[in-house]
Formats: structure tokens, sequence, C-alpha cells
């Protein structure tokens, strides 16, 4: 960790739906913190909570779920306590986000310039020229060609990987200090995808953005993050630096994961595989969310299990941790 | 040249694995017909025109009985039109396609009921496949009982069997689709094509839509299910890691056409092709950490105008005059390796 205070830190997060048929936890306990020019990679699998922890940085989270608890410490202000107002200013200058579904982000029925430099004027008073000028360099540095061109065109006649650039574009315009990237790789082709982490990757170098990457996908964190928080039913069961969660990792859930991932030196071999299936995080049972799944799961894990830290920097929310390399735990 | 286009060859399987799938220069071609208004502006001397789509283009390959072959591509490559193919649900435009060297298709019909019912498909998205007003007994058990594979007494039990096969407890038999996780629904669906008794299993994205857990269960399913029923499979997939778990010979295929074909060792460890050799080099893996990405330029063009020669040469780093003007065929370059590629006429 940096020793001067990180870009964005999250404290005890809870971010809650209060539905009909009861309380989801969906964010639970929650705590991690990025510096400028890191990439964090927030990993799980579906309904693990990694999407609803990035809309609740944004303030995004939508009725009837809220922010129940905790800090969002940005810059050192507490998002949590800011106004609404406030917050608006933040989103799209400060604090960016890129989506999976680019079309999510594009109008469909304004064209690319009015798009874009309608985000810029939104937040910096400079002349529509001047904004265009904006707009046009931020187009060249995620490398789409003839920018002149594609300007003047609608969010339709592009590709899905050249949409995914302009939603690139777009996040990086007003140079924020935090992009929050929810699985913008999942939908694209494999040469496509490694054509947009190229991307991500120089411009948080040039830059000095904060990252948070939200994905399911191990392999592309491998390559791109610094630190890794790996989630399940709403908690960060690990955390810690990529080398460090990838190698040793601490948490049976991580362990899991980890050998379930096809790889080629166990080519042909059966894979690991975790048994039984994720939670429903409604009404969810006290203690370790886990336990019904892990095979190291004793009495003691009917009791919630504190974040503790173990060696090579990681923090583990587990009462019974691996130490070991991987090879050493998945056998 | 002995062996057909993309045979396994002998010096690599052992076995000697005798063809149970024969395709030999399949094409698919959609054709998008003019409307009225368009038919109008032809008349009045307008240049539209029919659109053609070559979505397969001449597809040679051999797959050995108790094979998986995987077949790898990028989206709109035509992965997903020759497996339906294969499997009997779209008749090819040109080419014949023998499944134990019977014709699986005559004049745009499948041949044989045999044959339709021993090429199974899997789907990749488990909530569309299935019928959400059918009960789990009557998905997988109405066609062996419409083909009476099995006497409507034990269908009950036969059902029972088929759900245990694939890891699902039969009591939930009378429960619906919806009532199932994304996992258990896909394992529906293999149970499913399970039911008829099949031979060869064309898996179409199978796991793209699991999460990673599910997905290993899900394959160790399919491993365990090819060794107990020796079946063969095509498994289609974007995802390279997956394949070369799980595959014995790996087909790539690029805009339509196959630009490579090997053992899968052979594949991982030494590409020949430049697009092969470009898509690994893109396969993000856990092992490697904090890398810059090299991607490859461009972006796949579209197949309705596709470039001439070499499909790839616009994207190609070793691209020459020869590669913009020539279509490379698919040859042997080494026992059982199969590439379509100008540059191994080079040496």
């Amino acid at each position: 960790m940096t020793a001067v205070s990180p870009t964005l830190e999250v404290r005890d997060l809870e971010t809650h739906f209060f539905t009909r048929d009861g309380v989801v936890e969906a964010v639970h306990g929650v705590s991690f913190q990025v510096g400028a020019g890191e990439v964090l990679g927030l990993v799980g699998e579906s309904g693990s909570g990694k999407s609803v922890t990035g809309f609740s940085i944004l303030g995004l989270v939508d009725q009837p779920g809220r922010i129940a608890g905790g800090q969002i410490l940005f810059q050192g202000r507490d998002l949590v306590q800011l106004a609404e107002k406030e917050r608006r200013k933040l989103r799209g200058s400060k604090i960016a986000m890129i989506f999976q579904d680019p079309m999510m982000t594009l109008n469909p029925v304004l064209r690319i310039d009015t798009q874009m430099t309608e985000a810029v004027r939104a937040h910096r008073d400079v002349s529509h020229a001047r904004a265009l000028e904006i707009c046009r360099e931020a187009l060249v540095k995620v490398g789409i060609p003839a920018p002149d061109e594609r300007l003047a065109s609608y969010p339709h006649q592009f590709s899905g990987g050249m949409r995914q650039r302009v939603a690139i574009a777009i996040a990086f315009l007003n140079e924020p200090a935090l992009i929050i990237a929810d699985e913008p790789t999942t939908a694209l082709d494999v040469t496509i995808q490694g054509q947009i982490l190229h991307e991500a990757q120089t411009l948080c170098r040039e830059t000095g953005t904060a990252m948070i990457w939200i994905t399911h996908d191990l392999a592309v964190v491998a390559g791109l993050a610094d630190h890794i928080c790996v989630m399940y039913a709403g908690r960060i069961v690990e955390q810690g630096p990529i080398d460090a969660v990838l190698d040793r990792p601490a948490h049976p859930y991580t362990v899991g994961l980890i050998g379930s991932v096809p790889s080629r030196n166990r080519r042909g071999g059966r894979l690991f595989q975790i048994p039984g299936m994720t939670p429903s995080l409604l009404n969810l049972a006290a203690g370790c969310a886990f336990r019904n799944r892990c095979p190291r799961a004793t009495a003691a894990c009917l009791e919630e299990p504190p974040v503790r830290a173990a060696s090579h920097g990681r923090q583990v929310r587990c009462v019974h941790p691996h130490d070991g390399p991987l090879e050493e735990v998945l056998s | 040249m002995s062996a057909l286009p993309g045979s396994p060859g002998t010096s690599r399987s052992p076995a000697e694995r005798r063809p149970i799938l024969e395709a030999a220069g399949i094409t698919k071609r959609f054709v998008k017909r003019l409307d009225l208004a368009g038919k109008i502006a032809r008349r009045l001397g307008s240049s539209i025109h029919e659109e053609t789509v070559h979505a397969v283009d001449g597809v040679d390959l051999t797959v050995g009985a108790g094979e998986v072959v995987g077949l790898v591509g990028e989206s709109g490559c035509g992965k997903s039109t020759f497996g339906r193919m294969v499997a009997g649900i779209l008749p090819p435009t040109e080419g014949t396609l023998r499944f134990d060297g019977k014709p699986v298709w005559r004049d745009g019909r499948v041949a044989a009921k045999e044959t339709a019912l021993a090429i199974q498909m899997i789907f990749q998205d488990p909530f569309a496949s299935l019928d959400p007003r059918m009960r789990v007994e009557e998905i997988i058990g109405e066609a062996p009982r419409v083909h009476g594979l099995v006497p409507r007494s034990g269908i009950a039990d036969y059902v029972a069997e088929t759900m245990l096969r694939v890891g699902l407890d039969p009591d939930f038999r009378r429960r619906y689709a919806h009532q199932f996780s994304g996992g258990q629904r896909q394992r529906i669906g293999i149970a499913r094509a399970l039911a008829v008794q099949p031979r060869f299993l064309v898996c179409d994205e199978a796991i793209a839509a699991l999460d990673v857990s599910i997905q290993a269960q899900v394959i160790n399913l399919f491993m365990d299910l090819r060794q107990d029923l020796d079946l063969t499979y095509l498994f289609i997939s974007h995802d390279l890691s997956v394949v070369e778990h799980i595959a014995d010979r790996v087909v790539i295929m690029y805009l339509g056409r196959v630009v490579e074909i090997a053992a899968t060792e052979d594949i991982f460890d030494a590409p020949n092709h430049p697009y092969t050799q470009a898509l690994l080099s893109e396969v993000p893996r856990i092992e490697l950490r904090k890398r810059s990405y090299h991607p490859v330029k461009g972006e796949i063009p579209s197949p309705l105008d596709p470039p001439p020669g070499c499909h790839f040469h616009p994207r190609c780093p070793h691209a020459t005059a020869r590669c913009s003007a020539e279509r490379p065929a698919l040859r042997e370059i080494a026992p059982a390796r199969w590439s379509a590629c100008h540059l191994n006429d080079g040496s």
C-alpha cells in the first residue's frame, strides 16, 4: 500500500435491498482501497455483489436498495454523506464508469460528437470547438481510426469493439481520478478483448487514473490488476496483491475458483470443482456464507468469520485459511 | 494425399480412430433476397443487388470415433453454422456430410431418423433452449417415448436414470425449468440430448453462459460422459482455455474457412497460421501477471464482403502480394497438421 492517501477507500460498506420478501445484503462489510495508477480487480460469480459495489461507489443504487452503512472516501470526501447534487458533479468528471454493454452508455439517436461534447461541456467551461478538439484527441488515444469521420457517426454504425472504445474514450474524457469498469470485455471477442485491455492498461499508466475492474474472469484480472478482491455472497472473502492471492490463495473459495479454471498444466485432467451452488442472499443464514460448500468447514464456521491479516499482505475472511502455494493447497 | 483433409491422421492417434463424421466441401450461404422496393429500384437502374453471406466456405473435416474436436473462432466465423449443419438443423448449400459412412442430408432434409438421433446438440443458452411449460420429466422423456426407444411403462425409470447420470436429483422430475439454476438447467439440456442415446454430441458454446465454478462442474461431466458412453464431441467454443483442456484436436476457423487443424498440444505449443498465433497470444491466462497486451490490429471484416485471397491478410503482419490475390489451400504441413497459409510454401 502506498503511504499517500489512496484515491478511493471503502470502509465497511453495506448496501442492502429491502424487498417484499426480506432484506438482501448484496454488499456486506466490504472494505478496500485503490491508489492512483493502480488497478484493482474485483472478482466474483454472478450474484456475488461485485457490480452492486461498483454502483454503490457511483451512487447509482436504485430502489429498493440503498447504502445502509459504511463510508466511501474518495479523495478524502465521504461520498455516502454527499448531497446528490455534489455527487452528480463528480460522476463523469472525477469518477467515470464503463459498462459491459456500451449501448448502455451511448444514446442510439445522437451522433458521437453530440454525446461526447456534451460530456465535456457538462463539467468544463470550454467552447464547442475546444470540446470537439478534446473529443477528437480522446478517440485517437483509444485507437479509433479516422476520428473526424467517426465523430459524425451514430453508435449503430460502429462494431461492438469500436463502441466499447468510444465508451472508454468518454470515460477518460474529463481525466477522472477513478474509473469503474464493469465487465467491459465480457461480450467481446478474444482479439478485440486484447485490444481493449491494452488501451485500458496504457491509459491508466499514462494518466495515473485509479481503476476498479469488475469481472468474473480470473485470467483477465491476472494480466491486468495490481490487487485483487474476491467476492462471495456480498462479502470480500479474500484480498491482497495479485501474485499473493493467485499463487497462495488462503480462502477455500478462492482455491476452488482458481482450481476451476482450465489451465495448461492440468490439460485433460479433472478440474477441481466446488460442490453445490451459490446461496440465495435472501435471508442468508448466519455464519460463513461459504460453509455449506466448504471442505474445511467446522462448527466454528457457524459464526461469521472476521477479516484477518494473513502472510504476503493478504486479508482473509475465514477461520480455517490455507497457507501454502497453490499446488500444495489443490492436491 | 491419402488422408482426407483434416483427418486425424495415423501418427498422432494411437488407436487409429475410425472416422465417424466426414465433411467435404461444406458450404453454407445465406442470401438476403431483395424486397419489392429493392426489385423496383434495380429495374430503374439502381446498383442494388442481393447480398450473400458465405457463413461457411468449403470446410473439410473428419472426426474420428471417440474423439473430442474443438472448433474455435470469433463471432461470425461460421462455427455455429457448421455445428448446426452437422446436427441436422440446417441443410448445407453445398458439400457432403457423412456420418458413419451414410449421408446426413438428402434433398435438404435429414436422410435418416437414425442419423438424426445419433447426433444431438447442446445449446449455449440454458434459458432459451428449454420449454418453460414442460416439466423436466417431459423434456427428457418426450423424445425416447416418441421414438419408441423405451417402453411406455419404463419411461419414469429411464428419466430418473438419465437425470442421475448428469447429476440431477430425480426427485425434481416434476419441476419446471425455471425452478432450476443455470448450471442445473444446462444439465437438463444434456440429459435431454443423452435420452435418445446419441453417439455424437455437438456442444455449441455449451458452457459459455455459466459461472466459473459451475463451468468446471459441467466440463467434468462432459469428460465423464465421454468415458462412460463412448461419445464423440464437436466442441464449439470461443474460449481457448476450455478447448485446450478438453479437446484432442483443435480446428480454427476465420470468416467461414478453416485456417488450421492440429492436435491440441501442437497447436498450443507451436501455432502455425498467423491468425492462430494472434488468437493464442491474446488469451488471458491466470499464470501471466501484469502482462502487456500486443493486440492484433483491426477488426474482423464483414462476412458480407470478405477480403479477397486469404481472409486474414488485412490484419496479418506477414502478408505479401500473393495473400491478397490467391486463396491459400488447407494443406498438410506436417503429419496430422493442416494449415491454410501461403507462408508455408516459402521454404
